[in-house]
């Protein structure tokens, strides 16, 4: 039996990369938290405001707008990637800004994928706010546009999981970076690229390694999520 | 507790004009004609479903009737008085006492420096200092509506609205209610109220606005009203019958 041999090898390979602080995954791995990090907050400026919007107004193709961003959370990582790679390429509209196969085309390519969910799980939070704070704010002599910044602070523990599960998803994806980023040893190439690339070539070590960073980050992630909601319920009830 | 700062002597007088309200082709308000003048402390009364909450409402302008004008005479012509209301259940924000009261005072533009300061002799003044720092949303049903009282007395409103403010409350928050309801009209703010209990009534009321079924049925001093009402319906109310 070859396999689980070659298995534990890799294994041991990666978690020595990984203790060491290889400066290959070093690398990596920073270029992906920049990248997913940058996708998330310019995601987030959009998407908080829009989601709240979406919540207080009632306009006629209103519901097609929800429907739409709720079915865009779902949409294949590929499919984002491919169109981007349609809008940045040479002969595309933005082709002159020469932006494909860089880091700031694949910041692009996870906005479109996250500023959907962020918007839409916004959309849900504020919405249930409103039906509660609606009266008091209106009392108070409020206008809509002005309770936003009420609602959304009011809100902020929720909408720091959503965030967070927004930072899931960019971190994750491999599809759409691939086709915008071309995975570029040290200018694109980031964990879930290389994990693909390495895992075809059969270096394992540093396939498994990455792994087990992504891994951690996404377990960080969810914890952090877990813990901020549960000491919100405790402390504002 | 101290006088307030300004009082004013001149109490706004409402007026509703054949105002109705419809819902989903349903009239659940009106016709109905009345006018609050006089400083005094106006009770809506009335059987659940009668549409005292909806009435408040209307006069508050959170709601805009379907038919109708609601308007108001101020000693400043063309500018609505400074109102407030409480609720039934008190909404506050996700934060702490403290910064509930700060919210409200930014709300009417208080300077930033004297925010903190006012805030203080508003818990002080309803009792809440002890408090002050938790988060409102933790404290018991007594202590927040105080604290929602507390909020509406920064507002510095000419008129207060109150929405069955104590029908979720044991006997001693709802006396501090009632002792905070009294304060305030003693500081010349109108008070415009709904209840179902009579005996809350009683206590309380300079006048008596009577709905049933969306309709008023009358508008009479309180003496009057509980000593021989005008109609059969408020005589049944007050008796405890079944209105039908």
């Amino acid at each position: 039996m070859a396999m689980p041999a070659l298995i534990e090898n890799a294994l041991a390979n990666a978690l020595t990369l990984v203790i060491d602080l290889d400066p290959a995954l070093r690398d990596i791995v920073v270029l992906s938290l920049r990248i997913s990090l940058t996708a998330v907050v310019v995601a987030s400026l959009i998407a908080l405001p829009l989601g709240a919007a979406l919540a207080l107004w009632h306009f006629p193709g209103r519901g097609l707008i929800v429907v739409a961003l709720n079915a865009l959370m779902g949409l294949p990582p590929v499919v984002a990637g491919l169109t981007v790679y349609l809008l940045l390429s040479r002969a595309g509209p933005f082709g002159e800004l020469g932006l494909l196969f860089t880091p700031a085309a694949m910041v692009i390519a996870q906005v479109v994928l996250v500023l959907p969910i962020i918007a839409a799980l916004t959309r849900q939070q504020i919405e249930a706010l409103w039906a509660e704070y609606g009266e008091q704010l209106t009392s108070f002599g409020h206008g809509r546009l002005r309770a936003i910044p009420t609602l959304l602070w009011d809100a902020r523990f929720g909408l720091i999981t959503v965030i967070l599960a927004g930072f899931g998803r960019a971190s994750a994806e491999v599809g759409a970076v691939l086709i915008v980023g071309g995975n570029i040893d040290g200018v694109t190439r980031v964990m879930t690229t290389a994990i693909a690339l390495e895992t075809n070539k059969g270096n394992l070590a540093l396939a498994l390694g990455l792994g087990i960073v992504l891994l951690t980050l996404v377990a960080l992630v969810n914890a952090a999520a877990y813990l901020i909601g549960e000491s919100a319920r405790r402390r504002l009830g | 507790m101290n006088t307030m700062a300004t009082p004013c002597h001149t109490a706004p007088a409402l007026t509703l004009d054949r105002v109705s309200f419809t819902h989903r082709g349903q009239r659940l308000l009106g016709e109905i004609s009345l006018r609050l003048a006089g400083p005094g402390k106006t009770l809506v009364m009335g059987p659940n479903g009668a549409g005292k909450s909806l009435l408040l409402r209307l006069c508050h302008g959170l709601l805009q009737p379907t038919a109708g004008r609601v308007h108001w005479t101020t000693p400043a012509p063309h500018r609505p008085p400074r109102q407030a209301m409480v609720f039934q259940r008190p909404v506050l924000l996700r934060r702490s006492a403290l910064a509930n009261l700060t919210y409200a005072l930014a709300t009417i533009g208080t300077p930033f420096s004297q925010r903190r300061r006012r805030a203080w002799d508003a818990l002080e003044r309803f009792g809440l200092t002890t408090i002050a720092q938790r988060p409102a949303r933790v404290l018991s049903g007594g202590e927040q509506q105080r604290l929602a009282l507390a909020r509406a007395w920064l507002l510095e409103p000419q008129v207060l609205f109150l929405d069955e403010p104590t029908s979720a409350l044991d006997p001693a928050a709802i006396k501090a209610v009632e002792d905070a309801v009294n304060e305030f009209n003693h500081q010349g703010i109108r008070i415009v109220m709904t209840s179902h209990d009579l005996h809350q009534a009683r206590r309380l009321a300079d006048n008596v606005v009577f709905l049933s079924g969306g309709q008023l049925i009358e508008h009479t001093p309180a003496e009057r009203f509980f000593a021989s009402p005008d109609t059969r319906q408020a005589q049944a109310f007050i008796q405890g019958e079944l209105i039908w």
